[in-house]
Formats: structure tokens, C-alpha cells, sequence
């Protein structure tokens, strides 16, 4: 058994709330890069311009890229052979949102209840989705996960008659409904198969694992470019005024479904797509 | 395009002047508002109560800033889905005098027809450049509902604010315009 400790755990959470929501993830950087080089309106060029130097800014300034400094959504891999130290491990989760989020004068956008909405103070409840893997690892992935583009976000419960024609309809259309309110140029992630509440998970998790790509089936990848191509026709544009890059990157993620359904789910993320990994 | 440098008071005259696409660098008073204060807003206007700031030629930017570090006016602070102040906004702009708004996103039919009634005007600020927003706002004041946090009503002073016109009160509409120029079928 390997012993991961609480306090650990909690400042390496408050570090990484820290680094998400202050430094561009350079992913994303060389994403804006590249549609500078394809994007024609000239206010879109204006607006990647403008992007690249708000991230400077906020890097230089310790200022958050955006303020809507996000709920925090985090995924755990905990390894089966690792024990957990010094507290309850979501406690400590919760901890360290709340000491990242005070530091870094970070905005605290949780409200208690849906109706009776008076905030928590502290950015807590983080919301939280644990798998157990094999052997003595244990990765935390954070993400600051914004209203504007969650809430653009959807869910169908696609028959599988539908097939992928239907899945990239959707997609599309989800897109397209969304417009300027998500803050395009985009990044998206999208979950098909799973059921109910897996497809949302499966998207969500395919922008926080982005970086590690090594594993993606070829189809999937070719779905990838399919959809961007599609997206980047639709004519939305940096921040809906009108251009080519409504998204930078669609990221697909699937996974085994019932033989009556196909379940897809898109969850769009703004252009900063604030989100991070450590390993403990 | 045209390129204006604008302060409020704003007047009809000069919301007529503007056309979408426009750029406009903003500087002087500039309030915040957000979905809870709008909610407060109708509600005194409905019971017909003092209103705490007054908004005749103002300006309402939809914006919840983060924190500010010590010795900084604000932190990051980005628009705000305009959207969601949709119900709130055409009593504001008819009774209240309220002559532009900046936030992200587009608006309902019934803000435009106000836009167009009223001589109003819609602009967007860059949603997402919270940080850059920020170097442009030389001062920040709580002026209502402080007990609203990140949602309270500040009174900023902006230099230099960059925005462009989303809808102008000719009835144009930047989102739309923009995208039939740039869709693919």
C-alpha cells in the first residue's frame, strides 16, 4: 500500500485551482495560434489577437483569465492499492477549492440551493467523480467549469437507427443553438454510448483527458475532424460576430451502450477551457 | 466600421449615430448588474420604491468581477450571457432611461424592439478577456446591494472600455449579420 496524504492532497488541489484559472493551458495557446493562421473576419482576427494577449495579462498580473472562475469539477483515478491518509479524501478536496479559491482571489460562484440561491462563500461543493484503477497511482484532473458554456451543454437519448448521422446532427445543432453564449471559439467535448448519466461524464472527461490522445481509436479521431469541419462551417466565429473558428478542438469519447440506445452528450467549454491534472 | 470614443450620459442622438460592427472605446461611470440585481431592479420599479442608482443615459455592464487583490480597483472582469437579464431589461430601458447595456450573447426580440423604441443600444465586450477588462476599470464602488457578493451593484470608472455594437437601434443585429457572411451550407 502506498500512503497519500491528506495535506497533500489538499495543497496540491489549491496549487492546481491556482494554475488553471491564471495560466492558459498551452494546449489551448497553440490551438489560437493555429486558427489565427486560418481565421479570415477581420474582427475574428481582432478577437484571437485580443485572447492571446488577455492571457498574457492574467499570467503577468496573477489575475484569473476570466471571472467566471467556474464551479470545480474533479475526476480522481485512485489506484486500488493506495491508502488515503490524515482525513476523509473529499474533504480534503473541498479544502483545497476553498484554500486555492480564497488565495488566488478567485470568484466564488456556488449557490446553496437552485432555488434559494445564496452563495456558499466558498466555491464548495467541488463536484466530484472517483474511478478506482489498478496498481499505486493516484491523478487528480481539475476543471474550473464556467456557467455561460455549461450551461449551453445537452443530452439526447438518441435510437440507434439514428446511428452517427444523428449524433453529428446533434452535435451541430447543440452548437449551433448555443451561438455567441459559450464564449467561441470553442472546445468541446462530446460522449456517445454509456447511458443516461454516463454519456455527460464520457464528454467531460474527453476535454479534461485531451492531452492524452495516444489511445483513441482511428474512427473516433475521424469523428473528430468530421464535427470540427462541420462546427467551423456553421459561420458563428470568435465570440459569435461572425468567421471560421466557432470551435478550436472537438474531443470524442465513447464507450459500450444498451442495444436500444445511443446516448450522445455535449459539453461545451469557452475558449480558455480551464482545466489540469497532478499526479500524487 | 466607425470608431467612436464614448462617456456616458449617452443620448438618443448619439445611440443613432451607431451602427453594428461599430468599435467604441468607453470611458467614465459604468454600472454592473447581474440576473439578482435586475430581479431587485423590477421589483422596486413594480412597487414603485426609490431606486437606488439612477439610470437615465447609463450604461449596465453584466458583469460579477472576481475578488480584487489589495491595492487593484477589480479582479477579472468579463462579460456575463446577456441573455438572462432579457425579461428584466425593456422596463429598465422604458422607465428607467437606461441607454446601453454590455454583456455577451444575443437578445430576445423584445430588447431589440425596445433598442429600436427607446434609442437604446447593445454592445459585447470580449467575453473570456476578464483579464484585460480589468486593466481598463480604474475604480470600482459598491453603490447597491452589497450583500449580493460578486452580484452586488458596483459604479465603475472605465477608461478606454473596448466594446462593439451587437445591435444597434436601426434594428441591425451583429450576431446574425456576421454568421450569414461566414456560413457554409
Amino acid at each position: 500500500m502506498r500512503r497519500v496524504d491528506c495535506v497533500q492532497i489538499v495543497e496540491a488541489v489549491a496549487k492546481l485551482c491556482s494554475e488553471i484559472n491564471i495560466k492558459l493551458n498551452p494546449g489551448v495557446r497553440n490551438l489560437i495560434e493555429e486558427a489565427l493562421k486560418k481565421e479570415t473576419s477581420s474582427v475574428g482576427r481582432e478577437i484571437l489577437y485580443q485572447l492571446l494577449e488577455n492571457a498574457e495579462i492574467a499570467y503577468k498580473k496573477k489575475l484569473p483569465l476570466c471571472q467566471d472562475t467556474g464551479m470545480a469539477v474533479a475526476f480522481l483515478e485512485l489506484g486500488q492499492e493506495v491508502k488515503i491518509t490524515g482525513g476523509n479524501l473529499y474533504d480534503a478536496i473541498n479544502e483545497g477549492v476553498r484554500i486555492g479559491y480564497k488565495r488566488e482571489y478567485l470568484r466564488n460562484s456556488v449557490v446553496r440551493h437552485p432555488f434559494y440561491r445564496v452563495n456558499t462563500g466558498d466555491n464548495t461543493p467541488v463536484i466530484i467523480h472517483t474511478r478506482v484503477v489498478e496498481g499505486d497511482v493516484f491523478n487528480i484532473y481539475l476543471m474550473a467549469k464556467g456557467g455561460g458554456s455549461e450551461n449551453t451543454s445537452a443530452l439526447k437519448m438518441l435510437t440507434p437507427a439514428e446511428g452517427r448521422q444523428g449524433v453529428e446532427d446533434f452535435v451541430v445543432q447543440t452548437v449551433s443553438n448555443a451561438g455567441a453564449n459559450p464564449c467561441p471559439p470553442l472546445i468541446i467535448g462530446v460522449g456517445i454510448g454509456g447511458n443516461f448519466e454516463l454519456a455527460p461524464l464520457l464528454a467531460k472527461e474527453a476535454i479534461l483527458k485531451s492531452g492524452e490522445q495516444k489511445d483513441k481509436r482511428d474512427e473516433d479521431r475521424e469523428l473528430e475532424r468530421t464535427l470540427l469541419n462541420k462546427i467551423n462551417r456553421l459561420g458563428i466565429g470568435p465570440q459569435g460576430l461572425g468567421g471560421r473558428t466557432t470551435a478550436l478542438a472537438v474531443y470524442v469519447n465513447t464507450f459500450p451502450c444498451h442495444i436500444a440506445s445511443l446516448p450522445v452528450a455535449v459539453n461545451i467549454n469557452c475558449h480558455s477551457s480551464r482545466h489540469g491534472k497532478i499526479n500524487l | 466600421m466607425a470608431k467612436y470614443s464614448l462617456s456616458a450620459p449617452l443620448t438618443g442622438e448619439v445611440v443613432e449615430k451607431l451602427k453594428i460592427g461599430d468599435r467604441v472605446l468607453l470611458s467614465g461611470i459604468v454600472y454592473t448588474a447581474r440576473d439578482a440585481a435586475h430581479k431587485r431592479f423590477i421589483e422596486l420599479i413594480k412597487a414603485g420604491e426609490e431606486f437606488p442608482v439612477d439610470l437615465h443615459g447609463q450604461i449596465i455592464y453584466y458583469v460579477g468581477p472576481t475578488p480584487a487583490r489589495p491595492g487593484c480597483p477589480t479582479g477579472a472582469a468579463g462579460p456575463t450571457t446577456s441573455s438572462r437579464m432579457d425579461p428584466y431589461t425593456p422596463m429598465l430601458i422604458s422607465s428607467k432611461g437606461l441607454k446601453a447595456m454590455i454583456g455577451k450573447g444575443s437578445r430576445s426580440l423584445e430588447v431589440r424592439k425596445a433598442l429600436q423604441k427607446y434609442k437604446a443600444v447593445y454592445f459585447a465586450a470580449i467575453g473570456g478577456a476578464g483579464a484585460l477588462i480589468s486593466c481598463r476599470i480604474k475604480k470600482a464602488e459598491v453603490v447597491a446591494y452589497r450583500d449580493l457578493g460578486p452580484e452586488a451593484v458596483y459604479k465603475l470608472t472605465v477608461e478606454k472600455l473596448p466594446v462593439i455594437v451587437v445591435n444597434d437601434c436601426h434594428g441591425g443585429d451583429l450576431y446574425e449579420e456576421g454568421r450569414k457572411k461566414y456560413v457554409i451550407s
